[in-house]
């Protein structure tokens, strides 16, 4: 037995080029809608897992600009300003400290890096706090330091594939001709760690004479402390400035936010064409079937016969761009997060664009929406047409 | 109200319409009976009326005065137009329609075109109805084809079909060869005919083929929007 849905669905046959040009137009716009919502989703999560990756919820740094801080921190490193180290201990002191780890940056500029030279960054990290606080890091090869001034390194996985070297080489520092020996090289992380270079705090201080010298410290507050009333303890503290990922995190979301507002005009401009081409389409051809929808209600179809059966016609229209764009979404995800990246003032590691099941479905659930609002002035338009009028149209 | 046994009384049916400033009367005070299982042809001049009587006969136009009657009860012509609603309630339960273009669904085969009014209103043995009226109109090799495949007149009988689906008391045939050659015509004559006689259907024709309207029983002949009974 032939159901309504089958007449909606082989009308759509009917003019095969315009019914796919218009299923491509609501699937473009179903694409630019699941890439929106999984930017929104991917993006947030990358950055979460960025900051998480850091293993401290609080960093302090030497007094200086808050935003370069920040922005030095995620690109791996700490403010090049230096503090004392005697802060550690009054750091300690707070109750709300779960654990700390001091580091020290410094930079090299290597003539040999590259074409025409280029900074080599070294972080000095305390080998007997700084693998707890980062315990989800794995050795692809080797280990943690041996003790706390040997001159040797730990190379990120990138670190590594960049100096070309492996467990047991050594590594020449340039402008002060030292030689430390590499001893572990890192698995992969997906984080600013891969590209680092990390050394002991102490031999870092010594070879660059920053005895005494931090330029940041990580701490990791206790899970029912207040971090806020701690920040404000921190304040306390002279020439240092307090770096919570928190506001780092709002911070980098707020510059983000533009970029936001422009993908989301896109999607909206592109779902009102989808809109507007889907109601032109419908409209069309109930136009060019006037005759035929006046002899359907001859036969026996009541005005809602005739209005579910265009209805149809526009959710069918409407649900096969909607698969369409989230197949697109998915295959083009990735390709989708380069574009992205290289418009965003800062783009956090990992992918930048996540698709889930929520999303595939509200993704679904707009664009059937859409369908659903578009297609209801074609099919009351449908339902008004009278069997007179089409078989006078016949007989003239 | 006396209505005889008659299957439609048409009581004094007139139709206007106003062009401008003019008032255009289509039909004026028709009177007629048309028993059940006859077949009556309506011919007559462009213009005459004939389409207009056939709309308010159909159940598809409301009179301007005067009344309709079916099976003694009166359909149209009451205080009040009958609305599109009742009038399609009607119609599905008691006519089938057959027009000169066909306009069947070309993306849909024959036997979906046939099923097609099923999908509005449905009778319980439809799918019988289906093979019983395909093995009739000789279209039992045709039913999984689309209508692009068909000739004229087997585009014509499928309509016939789709018009029976549903055993309507009343079929109405507008210009039913209007499209079609003549042995065509002469074919679906002898159908119609043959439909009349051996399912005792009141058939309603309305042509310009006088040798299609020798066929019925009784021909009506308007001319400005009156009969002239021959």
């Amino acid at each position: 037995m032939i159901s309504i849905y089958t007449v909606s669905y082989k009308n759509l046959l009917r003019k095969k080029t315009r019914s796919l040009l218009t299923v491509v137009g609501i699937g473009l716009s179903a694409w630019v809608l699941a890439s929106l919502l999984g930017f929104n989703q991917g993006y947030e999560s990358a950055l979460n897992k960025d900051i998480d990756n850091m293993g401290f919820q609080v960093l302090l740094t030497a007094k200086g600009c808050p935003y370069e801080a920040a922005t030095l921190m995620l690109k791996g490193g700490t403010g090049l300003r230096y503090m004392k180290e005697s802060i550690v201990d009054q750091v300690l002191s707070n109750e709300e400290v779960e654990k700390i780890t001091p580091m020290l940056m410094h930079a090299v500029f290597d003539p040999n890096k590259g074409e025409s030279g280029g900074i080599t960054a070294y972080l000095g990290v305390d080998p007997a706090t700084f693998p707890a606080m980062k315990s989800f890091l794995e050795f692809k090869q080797g280990k943690w330091f041996s003790e706390p001034e040997a001159m040797e390194a730990v190379l990120g996985y990138e670190a590594a594939e960049l100096e070309q070297r492996e467990v047991g080489d050594t590594l020449l520092i340039p402008n002060i001709n030292a030689e430390v020996k590499v001893i572990g090289i890192l698995k992969r992380t997906g984080t600013q760690d891969d590209g680092t270079i990390f050394l002991p705090i102490r031999t870092v201080q010594r070879l660059f004479e920053k005895t005494g010298d931090l330029t940041g410290i990580g701490i990791k507050v206790d899970k029912n402390a207040n971090i806020a009333q701690f920040e404000e303890k921190l304040y306390q503290l002279p020439d240092v400035q307090v770096v919570s990922l928190a506001q780092v995190k709002q911070t980098i979301l707020n510059l983000v936010s533009t970029a936001k507002v422009m993908v989301a005009s896109i999607a909206i401009v592109a779902i009102l064409i989808a809109t507007v081409g889907v109601i032109n389409t419908v409209l069309m051809s109930v136009f060019e079937r006037f005759q035929e929808i006046g002899i359907l209600k001859s036969i026996g179809a009541m005005p809602l016969d005739v209005f579910k059966l265009i209805w149809i016609e526009t959710l069918v229209l409407c649900f096969l761009g909607g698969g369409f764009g989230i197949v697109l979404a998915l295959a083009l995800s990735q390709t989708t997060g380069i574009l992205i990246r290289r418009l965003l003032p800062y783009a956090p590691t990992g992918s930048l664009i996540t698709l889930n099941a929520e999303i595939v479905i509200t993704t679904l659930l707009t664009v059937v929406l859409i369908g659903l609002v578009s297609g209801i002035y074609p099919a009351w338009r449908a339902a008004r047409v009278r069997p007179l009028e089409a078989i006078r149209s016949e007989v003239a | 109200m006396e209505t005889n046994s008659a299957l439609i009384v048409a009581q004094e049916l007139t139709k206007t319409y106003t062009r401008g400033s003019e008032t255009v009367h289509a039909i004026r005070d028709i009177s007629l009976d048309i028993p059940a299982g006859s077949y009556t042809a309506f011919i007559g001049p462009s213009g005459s009326g004939k389409t207009t009587l056939i709309n308010i006969l159909g159940c598809l136009d409301n009179p301007s005065s005067g009344s309709l009657f079916i099976e003694g009860r009166k359909i149209l012509g009451g205080d009040r137009p009958l609305g599109e609603r009742e009038m399609t309630r009607i119609r599905r339960e008691r006519y089938g329609y057959i027009f000169q273009k066909f306009y069947l669904i070309p993306t849909l085969t024959v036997e979906e075109n046939v099923l097609l009014p099923c999908t509005f209103y449905r009778k319980a043995d439809s799918e019988d109805r289906l093979n019983e009226l395909l093995t009739f109109l000789g279209l039992e090799k045709r039913r999984h084809h689309l209508p692009g495949q068909l000739s004229g007149g087997e585009m014509q009988r499928v309509a016939i079909a789709r018009a029976l689906i549903n055993r309507p008391q009343i079929l109405l045939a507008d210009e039913p060869t209007g499209n079609l050659d003549s042995a065509r015509s002469e074919e679906i004559g002898r159908l119609l005919k043959e439909l009349n006689r051996k399912q005792a259907i009141t058939l309603i024709l309305v042509t310009h083929n006088l040798e299609l309207a020798r066929t019925a029983d009784r021909i009506v002949e308007l001319r400005d929007g009156r009969i002239r009974l021959s």
